[in-house]
């Protein structure tokens, strides 16, 4: 089956997805990543959101509900690098990711990560 | 209005969703729309696409590229024969789902185009024709 690959490196998980998403995508990653969350005691998962050019609503709410369901499991996440014309569209569509820490790309969301766990 | 050109895509499976944001991903960028336009549009597109196959049992998309000097402009047309919308008013309100979703695919995709008509009928089926110029 497809999958998107989650890389461990040491506490943290990344996620880089470079694939146009369909949905059964989008949901096998969000039960992949509990899954890896789980067996490997992660302590944050940092998804690079750069390559996608579109971001709607299924994969807006996948976004929520895995920072949600890390949150949980007392993972950190933080969503890097959405393209701004995909942020715009975001809004204009209705979705502000309430809740879901984002940074404007890789090097930000690791120090925001690596922060988090300092002050925990 | 002329068309300058048309055609058709099936939207029956999931994967299609897919296969039709890219068509009119291709179609925008052919047409010379602003990439914040054509982010819109396919976003538009991925979110009557899914309706098209989740609620309405599958269908198709048809395309125009509209010539209306000095704008070009993408008509596209969400076509089932699905059980169709009851209540068209409720459908258009914003958090309301009849599934497990948001609510915010047919009110999201109205505001991110310039032109939304939907028409459906129960046991028949449903249209939807969106519009974006650029």
């Amino acid at each position: 089956m497809e999958r998107i690959p989650i890389l461990r490196m040491g506490d943290f998980l990344l996620v880089t997805i470079q694939v146009d998403m369909h949905d059964q995508l989008a949901m096998t990653l969000q039960d992949d990543l509990a899954e890896r969350i789980s067996s490997t005691s992660a302590k944050a998962v940092l998804i690079d959101i750069s390559a996608l050019d579109m971001v709607d609503s299924f994969i807006g709410r996948m976004i929520s509900s895995i920072s949600g369901l890390s949150s949980i499991m007392d993972a950190e996440t933080v969503v890097v690098g959405m393209q701004p014309a995909v942020a715009i569209t975001l809004v204009e569509l209705g979705l502000t990711l309430q809740g879901v820490s984002t940074a404007l790309n890789v090097e930000r969301g690791m120090q925001l990560l690596h922060k988090r766990m300092a002050d925990k | 209005m002329i068309a300058r050109s048309s055609g058709s895509v099936a939207v029956r499976i999931e994967q299609d969703v897919v296969l039709a944001r890219q068509a009119v991903r291709k179609l925008a960028q052919d047409c010379g729309m602003r990439l914040i336009d054509q982010t819109k549009l396919v976003t538009a597109v991925s979110e009557l696409a899914r309706n098209t196959v989740v609620y309405g049992g599958g269908g198709d998309m048809d395309w125009e590229v509209l010539d209306e000097a000095p704008r070009t402009g993408i008509r596209l047309t969400f076509r089932d024969e699905g059980p169709g919308i009851a209540d068209i008013k409720l459908a258009l309100t914003d958090g309301w789902t009849s599934g497990g979703g948001l609510g915010l695919g047919l009110t999201g995709a109205k505001r991110l185009v310039d032109d939304f008509e939907l028409d459906s009928t129960p046991g028949v089926g449903t249209r939807i024709s969106i519009t974006k110029w650029s």
